[in-house]
């Protein structure tokens, strides 16, 4: 529910459900609001190139295991994308990515679901969720490589458990704090409880799940560049390790380079993905 | 029944005006939160066809004698009668099946449109698709929100979903409607306007309504009969008839010499329930 200054200004002029005719282009907020962005984004973008001139310059003066210039890092993505390592590298990644968050998506929701919904349920996994939660997750992949070896497996497992909680607790949280007043108004119209989740926890739910998704995005990838590093150093994290141990510094960037747009790019995505689930739930 | 012309007595009515039967019995309802009596034996009942007020100060206990007649709320003991519509031998759950509530903020789903909104009861009852649409065609023709349908409740002012929130309640066409201070939180004038299309509505389906308020004036304006509730413990002081001819408007009431009449005589009665409460409730 949004309360912007157009709206409370609307309500000021007629106290009313009248039809109010958007006025915001005709006030004076909201030009100085437009005026404000193209300042924001002025002193983003300017700054920014000052970032990249300033590293042009530096790294002209240091050695080029340490530091590479832009311009080198532009080239070497250059080649990369051309013979196809890069594209083959993110395609390999992407897919670990899919499946480890696919199946924490798939297997955390409705376990989310069903801790809220009994108390048995919430005992009995109380101690594991919390020992889980407090361990550094990163502690176990020597144990899923044990296990299930160096291939695609283990790492879609470590990125599975990377992402795996924050969506538990999400779903969890979701389910637990329904508006006690929307049960209300699904008891007074006598609901059962399957229509009572269907129509009420379920919606409910689904602004907690998309910031679930939100955060294990991020947690994913993390697990994604660990699961490469210690498996068989494939896809972007493997051209990481891999040119990290040759000292090849600009082939190194690449990857990181393409990592921060992925994970940016992922942020966004389910940033919009809420916003349409969930519209009612935006501020 | 009633006399349309004067003497404008206010009677105090001992008993409900056994006109068309009696839609909802309460005996002896008595309710306790913690150590604190909130509904000591309340007998009420609320009659066929008629418009009822319960009007009392905050906190006396009209929201929860409320909750208890729709089944929210059990009563530590007393009972519930919910009798059908003359004719209808109806059992004690058809009868529940014909209460409706309206609530004191709207608690529309932010996830539904208006138009699943006003569905809400019908669809939880398995009605036939060709009779809700007729149902929710009807219901929002009633409160005149035809045209919003595609809508969702955060896009609409407080008062068109106070509108809703009464359609909803109206789409499955209870024989009770318990509306719960419905306007308190909408600004004056819309709060009139409310008024206004409430007694049409009135008009037009006859429902046996229990309204909720704080507002003298208010319960007036609205209603055949007004009972009276005393705070500390919460209990029915006194029932007033309310002889005002309809069909009524906010204005054609205000300037009808029994409202002021009556409005004197329920402030004199709380005024003095207030002063007589035990100073250790008081607080
Ligand atoms: N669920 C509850 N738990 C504890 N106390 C409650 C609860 N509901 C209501 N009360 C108390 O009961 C009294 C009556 O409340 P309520 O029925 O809401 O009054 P009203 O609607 O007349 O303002 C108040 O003192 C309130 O604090
Ligand atoms: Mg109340």
């Amino acid at each position: 529910m949004r309360a912007s200054p157009q709206l409370r200004l609307k309500t000021a002029i007629a106290p009313d459900n009248s039809e109010g005719v958007p006025v915001d282009a005709l006030l004076p907020r909201a030009r100085s609001a437009a005026r404000e962005k193209i300042a924001k984004w002025s002193v983003r973008l300017s700054v920014l190139a000052m970032f990249f001139v300033a590293w042009q310059i530096y790294a002209g003066h240091v050695n080029t295991i340490l530091l590479v210039s832009p311009s080198a890092i532009a080239s070497e993505f250059g080649h990369m994308v051309s013979d196809g390592e890069l594209g083959a590298a993110l395609v390999e990644s992407l897919s670990v990515l899919a499946a480890g968050f696919g199946i924490a998506l798939i297997t955390a929701v409705p376990l989310g679901l069903v801790w809220a919904r009994y108390k048995v349920v919430d005992w009995a996994i109380q101690p594991f969720v919390s020992a889980i939660f407090s361990t550094p997750l990163i502690a176990l992949v020597p144990l899923y490589v044990l296990w299930l070896g160096f291939g695609f497996l283990a790492k879609m497992a470590i990125v599975g458990s990377f992402a795996f909680f924050p969506l538990l607790l999400n779903t969890y949280q979701g389910a637990i704090s329904v508006d006690p007043a929307f049960r209300d108004v699904a008891r007074a119209f006598h609901a059962t409880e399957g229509q009572t989740w269907r129509h009420v926890v379920l919606p409910s739910c689904v602004p907690f799940i998309a910031a679930g998704i939100n955060i294990s995005i991020g947690h994913a990838l993390t697990g994604l560049i660990i699961s490469e590093f210690y498996t068989n150093a494939a896809g972007l994290g493997g051209i990481v390790l891999q040119s990290s141990d040759t000292f090849r510094t600009a082939r190194m960037f690449v990857p990181i380079i393409v990592i921060m747009g992925l994970g940016i790019t992922l942020m966004a995505a389910t940033r919009w993905l809420k916003r349409v689930l969930a519209p009612w739930a935006e501020r | 029944m009633r006399p349309a012309e004067a003497p404008y007595e206010t009677k105090p009515a001992t008993a409900p005006t056994p006109t068309a039967g009696v839609a909802v019995t309460c005996e002896r309802v008595h309710k306790r939160f913690g150590g604190e009596t909130v509904l000591d034996n309340v007998s009420f009942n609320l009659g066929q066809g008629s418009f009822t007020s319960l009007v009392g100060p905050s906190g006396c206990g009209k929201t929860t004698l409320l909750r208890i007649i729709a089944g929210l709320e059990t009563p530590d003991h007393g009972r519930i009668s919910l009798t059908g519509p003359p004719g209808s031998r109806a059992s004690e759950s058809a009868g529940r099946q014909s209460l409706a509530v309206v609530f004191q903020q709207a608690n529309l789903f932010p996830w539904k449109s208006v138009w699943r909104n006003v569905a809400f009861g019908l669809e939880l009852a398995k009605v036939d698709p060709a009779t809700i649409e007729r149902s929710v065609a009807n219901a929002l023709a009633l409160v005149g929100l035809t045209g919003t349908e595609k809508k969702r409740p955060y896009q609409l002012s407080g008062g068109m979903q106070q509108r809703v929130g009464i359609a909803r309640a109206l789409a499955p066409d209870p024989s009770v409607l318990l509306m719960d201070e419905p306007f308190a939180s909408v600004d004056a004038q819309t709060r009139e306007e409310l008024h206004d299309e409430l007694l049409a509505i009135w008009e037009r389906t006859k429902k046996s309504v229990l309204f909720v308020t704080h507002s003298i004036d208010e319960a007036i304006v609205l209603s055949d009969e007004i009972a009276v509730m005393g705070v500390h413990p919460g209990r029915i002081l006194e029932r007033f008839a309310v002889e005002m001819p309809r069909p009524r408007t906010e204005e054609t009431t205000r300037l009808h010499p029994q409202f002021a009449e009556l409005r004197h005589s329920i402030r004199e009665l709380l005024v003095r329930d207030a002063l007589d409460a035990p100073a250790v409730a008081a607080r």
